[in-house]
């Protein structure tokens, strides 16, 4: 028989409001192998854990249940109370009287009754508890970042400067993501070429750091400090290491009619290419689907003209297994497509951009070489209307568009306001806002700037349509301020499209067994307190793929995320979790059913020879747990027809006794 | 000037929720007819929020809105604002007892100029 003792907690007001803390500790008293019973104001306090340290020693206590907040927030902290004077930490059960009680209820009376209730069913659960001991699991020393952009190449940075080796996953030719693809960059206004190459080539001579462009995660296999990872070298058709990025063999290729994503399209490149000058890795990648030769055979001018002989065209993907300690997500944004915009004209003329496009029309290394021209007729424009939220903050019924608020556009709508001001004064500058948001160290200084130095006329109202017509925009509006409908003749509209996460990180979150929200950013352990971290042990987070930010958010959060990396790579070992799964070797049937639904890959099976109940032998393909990979979710423990799934902790027999508990 | 009772009912007929209006205005943006109404839109939305429903009732707007749904089909937080101004009317309609269009009326009305559209339009707006 157990001897327990049950501890009540009053957490201030927060349980002692609704649940008469008093008499939960005295109807607990009378359950069977409960031989203490007390309240205290906070549990949790040095006072409370000692309340119970006390107690432990004092009535030779072998179970302790604390009636208090959700195990979520204390059962660690009241496990380690126990462990300090000898009680294994796993003889301590929570009744979680708070967030599943006093928290839900008003009425005093029936919040003590189901307090009572739950203490009930914790006493139960503890008498079938059994010590449990922690097994321990080596710590691979190497980090694995997906997504090379500005999120990827800091975290990357930040681990290597620490001694850890870390390997960058990016699946395009060169690394550096949308920030490369920026013109200036607010709030002051520095060229996001010169902020940002130099860390790409820091990231690119680091020793320790490794770069896989042109690469994909394949699988991701195993667990916190121990992932196994193949990740799928795509076939450039150029050999890497022979390659100098002279570029010759880009001159000479004949297919020139590929449009340049690196320019959002408004220009070609060649079906052999760098994407730009700054490029890490600086090699050429041939797109297979417009290149001449992969598709008909002829051509092979590039392989002719390149001096080192780097070009393969029988090039295959190539396969590379390794093991890793740490996973850093850095999979960023893309803008969301505005062609369902049908009310912008997007598709109808070529002068509505996005503010992506416009970022690449004022670079220097862009479509018109930094001269500000009309896509048209590549006249300069003399009214340029900017279009803000355009898909952000809509209903959820609104198919188009996005519920959330996409954070930057407001700022780089004011940049591109001012910029163009600056550069071209004669040209008319309208900005229709809904709210201008700009909080921020510095921001909404910049943003009234703009109105007032650079006299940007900012109109609180929505544009409603956009007509060409004549080689203008006929722009509709309402200015609600003055409640008037305006018609304006533009050369331009900009719009400021929504941001989505990429496409590519739905599967990579399954691969990793990440949760995701429904708009498809990865979710944080805790929004508040753990904001870095995937609630899957060992899979981090950086940049714009858990939430809109900009680059000082995500560059700081980069670095936050290195922080947790290596505080997990500097371990050598990590405890593991001893609450697994095991089979009953003897009622296992060998179905396949616990397997299909484990998550983790925990589930393998072994063919064992049984005795036979007439002396004879039989062998049995039987289930068996790996503890190491194990997460304890409890899935097998239901799917598993024939009952020999159960686990450790919580045991079919430990639940079934807290239910007869509450059904008493 | 909060008058409940009103806003209420107009509620009800419209279906339309007008605290999920952001204040974009987005639909006065989009509104062919802009320059014939007195109340815009948007102003009809923020006017029955606000229980201020008597001017709306009095006013012409209620019968220059061309019943085209453009501010239904834009708005970002599909508040519906074409349906607001529809039940507005209604409410007048059946104040006034009586339906200013039968279906029995139409025949004779009929002209080949006549676009569909324009039919259905003011079969919404005429009868109740
Ligand atoms: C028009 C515009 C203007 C802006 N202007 C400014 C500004 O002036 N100042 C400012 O502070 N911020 C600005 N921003 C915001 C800024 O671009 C972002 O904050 C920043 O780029 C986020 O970096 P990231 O690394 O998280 O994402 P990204 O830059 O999107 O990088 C993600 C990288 O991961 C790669 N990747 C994606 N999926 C995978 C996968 N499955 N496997 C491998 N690799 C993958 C991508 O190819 C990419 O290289 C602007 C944004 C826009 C749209
Ligand atoms: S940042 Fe500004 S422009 Fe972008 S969605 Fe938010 S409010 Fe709209
Ligand atoms: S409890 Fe079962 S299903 Fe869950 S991880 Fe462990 S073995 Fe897999
Ligand atoms: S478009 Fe919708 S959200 Fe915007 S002002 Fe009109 S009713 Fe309100
Ligand atoms: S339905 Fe009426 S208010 Fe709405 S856009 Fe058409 S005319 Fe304007």
């Amino acid at each position: 028989m157990q001897r327990i003792g049950v501890f009540v907690c009053w957490c201030g007001s927060n349980i002692a409001g609704t649940v008469d803390v008093k008499q939960v500790a005295e109807m607990l008293k009378h359950e069977p192998g409960v031989v203490f019973s007390t309240d205290y104001q906070y549990m949790c306090s040095e006072s409370g854990q000692n309340l119970i340290k006390d107690a432990i020693k004092e009535y030779d206590l072998t179970g302790v249940v604390v009636c208090s907040c959700s195990p979520r927030m204390h059962e660690n902290t009241f496990r380690k109370a126990a462990a300090s004077v000898g009680l294994n930490p796993y003889m301590v059960e929570i009744a979680n009287i708070r967030e599943q009680c006093s928290w839900i209820h008003k009425d005093m009376p029936v919040g003590t009754a189901k307090a009572v209730i739950l203490g009930r069913a914790a006493v139960a659960k503890v008498h079938l508890n059994a010590p449990l001991t922690a097994g321990e699991s080596p710590v691979a020393k190497r980090a694995l970042v997906i997504g090379g952009g500005i999120a990827g190449i800091q975290t990357a940075l930040d681990i290597a400067e620490a001694g850890f080796p870390v390997d960058i996953v990016e699946k395009s030719p060169t690394i550096g993501g949308k920030m490369a693809q920026l013109d200036k960059t607010f709030p002051t206004l520095d060229c996001a070429a010169c902020i940002l190459t130099p860390k790409m080539v820091e990231a690119a001579q680091q020793e320790k750091i490794n770069i896989y462009a042109y690469s994909e995660v394949d699988s991701v296999k195993g667990f916190v400090g121990n992932f196994d990872v193949t990740i799928r070298r795509k076939a450039r058709f150029v050999k890497e290491d022979l390659c100098t990025g002279c570029g010759l063999c880009t001159e000479k290729c004949p297919m020139k009619k590929v449009p340049n994503e690196f320019n959002c399209g408004m220009d070609n490149r060649s079906a052999i290419y760098i994407p730009f000058a700054q490029a890490v890795p600086k090699v050429a990648t041939i797109d297979a689907s417009y290149c001449i030769k992969k598709k008909t055979g002829k051509c092979g001018l590039c392989s002719t003209v390149c001096g080192v002989g780097a070009i393969d065209y029988d090039q295959k993907d190539e396969f590379i297994e390794q093991k890793y300690g740490a996973i850093v997500v850095a999979t960023g944004f893309e803008p969301i497509s505005v062609e369902k915009f049908d009310e912008f004209a997007y598709s109808q003329s070529p002068d509505v951009v996005t503010s992506l496009e416009y970022e690449r029309l004022m670079n220097a290394a862009g479509p018109t070489s930094g001269t500000l021209l009309r896509p048209s007729d590549k006249q300069h424009p003399h009214t340029i209307v900017f279009v803000q939220c355009v898909g952000s903050r809509c209903d959820a019924k609104n198919e188009k568009g996005k519920q959330y608020c996409s954070k930057v556009c407001c700022m780089y709508t004011a940049k591109h306001a001012m910029l163009t001001r600056e550069k071209y004064p004669d040209t008319d500058v309208y900005v229709f806002y809904i709210d201008v948001r700009t909080p921020g160290k510095n921001f909404d200084e910049f943003y009234r700037r703009a109105v007032e130095d650079y006299g940007v006329h900012y109109i609180k109202g929505m544009v409603g349509k956009v007509v060409p017509e004549n080689g203008k925009l006929k722009v509709q509006a309402s200015d609600l301020l003055a409640n008037e409908q305006l018609h304006i003749d533009a050369d331009m509209v900009v719009l400021a499209a929504a941001i989505e996460p990429d496409k590519s990180a739905r599967p990579l979150a399954t691969m990793l067994t990440a949760s995701m929200d429904t708009n498809d950013f990865f979710t944080e352990a805790h929004p508040k307190l753990r904001p870095v971290e995937s609630p899957t042990a060992g899979v981090f987070l950086s940049g714009m793929c858990q939430g809109p930010k900009d680059i000082p958010d995500t560059v700081s959060q980069a670095s936050a995320c290195a922080a947790k990396v290596i505080g997990l790579l500097s371990k050598d070992k990590l405890t593991g979790n001893p609450c697994v799964a095991h089979s009953d070797e003897l009622l296992c049937n060998g179905c396949s059913s616990c397997e299909k639904v484990c998550p983790y890959g925990a589930i393998t099976y072994a063919d064992k020879e049984f005795r036979m109940p007439d002396r004879t032998t039989a062998v049995r393909r039987v289930a068996q747990v790996n503890p190491a990979v194990c997460q304890g979710c409890g899935a097998c423990t239901v799917a598993c027809p024939s009952g020999a799934m159960d686990l450790y902790g919580f045991s079919n027999q430990q639940i079934m006794a807290e239910v007869d508990a509450i059904c008493k | 000037m909060e008058n409940t009772n009103l806003k209420e009912r107009i509620l009800e007929i419209s279906g339309v929720n007008p605290r999920k209006c952001m204040k974009c205005g987005k639909c006065s943006a989009t509104c062919p007819n802009y320059d014939e109404m007195e109340y815009h839109p948007h102003q009809f939305v923020d006017m029955v929020e606000k229980g201020n429903i008597e001017p709306l009732m009095a006013s012409e707007s209620l019968w220059t809105c061309l019943s085209c749904f453009a501010c239904v089909e834009r708005c970002p937080r599909s508040v519906e604002p074409a349906k607001l101004i529809e039940a507005v009317r209604l409410a007048v309609i059946r104040a006034q007892g009586g339906n200013h269009l039968k279906p029995q009326d139409i025949p004779d009305k009929l002209d080949d100029e006549l676009p569909q559209q324009a039919i259905v339009s003011a079969f919404r707006k005429y009868s109740k």
